[in-house]
This record gives C-alpha cells, structure tokens and sequence, in this order.
C-alpha cells in the first residue's frame, strides 16, 4: 500500500478519502477541512446576517445533525453571533418521527440550542397517520411534502425568525438535478441548485415593521457542497447521535433510481456528485427567469419575487418526496395541476362579483382593468402566469406571451396569497389547502380549518 | 474445522435493521476462505455475514452485484476501506469493521 500517513499534518494515519479530490487524510484534519469548507460556503455567499435568528430544520437525521453541529461550532469560533434555535417537524408517523424527535431533544440539551416543535395535527387537523388511513400508502408523500413546506415556515414565523436552514446536501442535489433532467422540469432544477431559495416577500404588502411573517421566510441549504460521504464521515468521527431509520410510509423511497444511479457513478467517479452539482448551476443560468434567481444567488437571496417560492415544497425534508421515484410523484402532481385548472374556471364565474374582496384576498395590487384582461384570458382558455409557472414544457402560447413581454414591461407574476390560509401561492387556493379540502370532504366531520391563520 | 479470528463488527445509519436490529457484534471469523483457501479477507467477511449474521431476507439492502451496495460506507479499524485495499485487505485478530449506511434519511 502507499504511504498511509495524512497529506495534511504528515504526522497521523490517513483514515478517510475525499471523495472530491482524493486526498487522504486523518480524522482530526479532516473535521477541521470540512468545518473550514462550510464557513467558506457559508462566507462566500454572505448567508448569513451578523445576528441573525436561523433556524435549523431538524429531522434528527445524519444532515441535519450535523449542520447543527457544524453552526453551532462555527458560530462559536468566528462570533458569527447567529442566534440558532432547532425547530422541528413532527408529521405524526408512528413508529418513526416519535423517535427522531426524541434525537432531536437530546442535540437541543447537547448543542445548548432551543427546540421547537410543530405537528401537522395541530396546523392541519390531520397527522400522517391519519392521512395515510385516509388516503392509503401510496401518494402520501406528496401530502407530507406539501404540509412540510408550509410547516416549516409556519414554525419559523412562531418562533420570529426570518431565516430556515435546511440538511440538503451535494448528493441530494444531484439526484433533484437528475430527476429534474429526466422529468424535464428546468424550472425546479434551477431551484434545487440555488443555495438560497427565494424571498417572496418583496411581492406581498408589507404588513408591520420587520415582523416575521410566516410569508417571507429565507431558506438556505449551507451544506449543498458537502458530500453525503463526507457528512456520514464527520458524524461518525465526531460521535454525534443520530436517528436513521427509512420513513416507514416510503421503503420504496430507498430504491429511488436517481439516488442509485447518483452512488453507482460516486463509486466509479467519485468527482460526478459534485460535478452534477455545478452543471445544475450552469444549466439553471439558462431557464427562463434565470437572471433574478442567479442575482439572488449572487447576492444572499434579498427578494426579487419572480423566482417564485411556490407551495409545492421542493423535495425537502428528511423523507421521500426527494427520493421517491418520480413517477407516482408527477402523476399526483399532474392531478393536483388539473384540480388547479378546475379551479381557475371556476373563478371565471365568481371573479365578477366580488371582485374587491377577492383582491384583498389575495393580497395582490391587482386594478380593475388588470382584473378584466385576467378575465378575458382565461376565457380564451389562455392559462394565466400560474400554469406558465407549473408547466414544465414551454407551450406556443408561453412562447407568445413571453414575446409579448419583451416590448411592455416584463409581466409580473401574480403570486398571490392562498385566500384561506394566506400562504404563498400562484393560485387562489394553495396546494396544502386543495389537499386539505380533499381529505376534509372524505372524512365524516365538519368544522375543521387550516391552523394558524397568522 | 480451521481456526477462527476474532472480529469486532458493527453496523450503523439503519444496517441495523438487518442484522437483529444489533448494532455491535463480535464474531468469529474461519481465518481462511474455504473456496479459496486464501486467509479471510473483506470480501469473505461480507459474504460470511450475508450467510451467517444477517436476519432479514433483503441482502439487496447490503450487498449488490458481489460487493457492498454502493451508498454504505466500510471503515476497517477506523480507516477508509478504500485506503485499506477495499475487499482485499486481511483481517487480523481484534480488527473492527464499521459498516455504515448513508441511504437513510436524512
């Protein structure tokens, strides 16, 4: 065998192989490599404000564990002077979120960090439990991927804080950025591969001053460069406890053909993760709308809305919405899209009457005219900016809308607020809201609301 | 029958479920490979726990196509497989195998 002593201190044994550039090197030398390469993530692209409230999306899991760890460490030792509080979600799956949760606990006395919990039975009347008795095994993802995105927020906006950081990690991205290619959906592999996800709150009223609305929450992924490997590696070397059982709604989700084919090429090429990566970047300069997406990346995610937060959740999380094989997502997708329809022509009847309170509604400075060219369109079955947002395919009609677009000012997209819980969407009523109604109408009781309110 | 070694094994990041839902076991391990007669290396540690350790009938979840299923990670004594000569490398009496799965959860 070569010489097994580390390239870094020369003085150790060589324990772990990077997998981004082959060196070898010890374990102390390489926790302080991998702390060193998340703050220079985490510096170079100004993530972060000097005081700041963050929030750790914690699942219990190996990521987010170890980002806690990481920003509790590096907080500490640059007086970064973040304030970090965990805040988990608890979607009420028997058996496993039960136990995470209980991890999640011991990191919030281990790391001196504040917990807060939020369960989807008291946001939405419904635990996973409960929907999958309702709705059985299959698409329940889409449900508990839906419900998370709003919960996270929903909980940050509780506990008053403005930013989210989330676990995902190179190899999770990869594999969005290869199931995105392979489904064709630019759009959403554009979103993967920024570190910061949108701030669209530049696009709503601004209600008070600086209050956290669960509206305008900043997500961030500061380990989109660190490799699952590495992440694994770094618990394993720092002895941090953490909960790793498969959601047992989704053993499928194991088996997700992205996630293999991204560990078969790492075996063979280990550099292919992070090369992925950086294509995803490259190609997402090249979507439409790219330039606002890329300029917040650029400049640590301050507004510019058009990049569109939108209610469909993004493959995050611990569970399988990420890594589930695309099938069964995108028909369910697809069914949620045509409920959409569905209830953007039957606005077209409603839209006259009221049409103040619907504006209000909808949070939207829409004028009257404005409102009567929205009627015109969709009575030409001309779908309006939401079906241009959600429909991956450009259609003859996007393309002559966007023509229309280069000689009268851009046209602005009309993300709105869902007009029964006020979360962001690009249709009247929200993802979480339609799934919502669905499970209300089959369950035998009345009277049950979407929580919170704000 | 030949001689044993032995070996300190242990499974983590959700391995655990197919192996007794254990997370450390100390096993003795025949010194030599009796296809082979060759001494008991990674590769015929492996293939000894599918057969003889292993309590789930998902071998899929640990090993494909003859080696460890891409995703889980191997440290021997600590150490990177890979640094080590991978399913090459001969045990020695009180070696520690780690194999570690980076498939769940996160």
């Amino acid at each position: 065998m070569p010489p097994r002593e580390c390239e870094i201190c020369h003085t150790n044994r060589a324990q772990i192989l990077r997998p981004k550039n082959h060196a070898r090197i010890c374990a102390p030398c390489f926790i302080a490599i991998f702390e060193d390469e998340v703050a220079e993530t985490v510096t170079s692209t100004n993530l972060f404000n000097p005081g700041e409230r963050v929030a750790i999306g914690a699942s219990g899991g190996k990521d987010s564990t170890v980002l806690a760890s990481v920003l509790k460490t590096l907080n500490d030792r640059h007086n970064w002077g973040l304030d970090l509080v965990l805040l988990s979600i608890d979607e009420g799956i028997t058996g496993y979120r039960d136990h995470s949760l209980e991890a999640v606990k011991r990191h919030s006395e281990q790391y001196d960090l504040p917990l807060k919990i939020v369960s989807y039975a008291d946001l939405y009347g419904w635990s996973m439990d409960q929907v999958v008795a309702q709705v059985g095994k299959k698409g329940n993802c889409t449900y508990c991927g839906v419900f998370r995105r709003q919960a996270l927020d929903r909980g940050a906006a509780m506990l008053g804080v403005g930013h989210v950081v989330t676990g995902h990690n190179a190899d999770d991205v990869a594999e969005t950025v290869l199931m995105n290619l392979l489904r064709g959906d630019l759009p959403r592999l554009s979103r993967a591969t920024s570190i910061v996800t949108s701030t669209p709150s530049a696009a709503l009223p601004e209600n008070g001053e600086g209050e956290i609305k669960f509206t305008n929450v900043k997500r961030s992924k500061p380990l989109i460069y660190a490799y699952e490997k590495e992440i694994v590696m770094y618990a394993h070397h720092k002895k941090l406890d953490y909960f790793s059982t498969e959601c047992i709604y989704s053993p499928e989700a194991f088996r997700g053909s992205a996630r293999t084919l991204i560990k078969n090429l790492e075996r063979i090429r280990p550099e292919s993760i992070l090369d992925v990566v950086r294509s995803g970047i490259d190609m997402a300069k090249l979507v439409p709308g790219a330039e606002e997406q890329n300029s917040q990346r650029a400049c640590g995610g301050e507004n510019k809305a058009a990049a569109a937060k939108t209610d469909e959740g993004d493959g995050l999380g611990g569970c399988g919405s990420s890594k589930e094989s695309g099938g069964e997502m995108a028909a369910m997708e697809q069914k949620l899209l045509q409920d959409e329809e569905a209830q953007a022509n039957g606005n077209e009847v409603e839209i006259k009457m009221p049409k103040k309170t619907v504006n209000s509604q909808n949070g939207v400075a829409r004028d009257t005219q404005d409102a009567a060219d929205a009627e015109i369109d969709v009575k030409n079955g001309q779908q309006q900016s939401p079906a241009q947002q959600t429909v991956p395919i450009r259609t003859k009609e996007e393309k002559k809308s966007r023509k229309r677009g280069k000689d009268a000012p851009p046209p602005k997209q009309k993300l709105g607020q869902c007009e029964r819980c006020g979360y962001l969407s690009s249709q009247s009523v929200c993802k979480a809201c339609v799934l919502l109604e669905g499970l209300n109408k089959a369950r035998p009781r009345t009277g049950i609301e979407v929580g919170g309110g704000d | 029958m030949a001689s044993t070694i032995p070996v300190k094994i242990e499974f983590t990041g959700g391995l655990e479920i197919l192996f007794s839902h254990q997370r450390s076991h100390k096993i003795a391990l025949p010194s030599s490979d009796p296809s082979t007669n060759q001494p008991a290396n990674v590769g015929f540690l492996i293939d000894w726990l599918c057969k003889n350790l292993m309590k789930d009938p998902r071998e899929d979840m640990f090993v494909l196509e003859g080696t460890v299923r891409p995703g889980i990670l191997v440290l021997i004594n600590d150490a990177d497989w890979e640094l080590e000569g991978q399913e090459a490398y001969e045990l020695q009496a009180g070696d520690e195998v780690v194999f570690v799965s980076t498939l769940h959860g996160g």
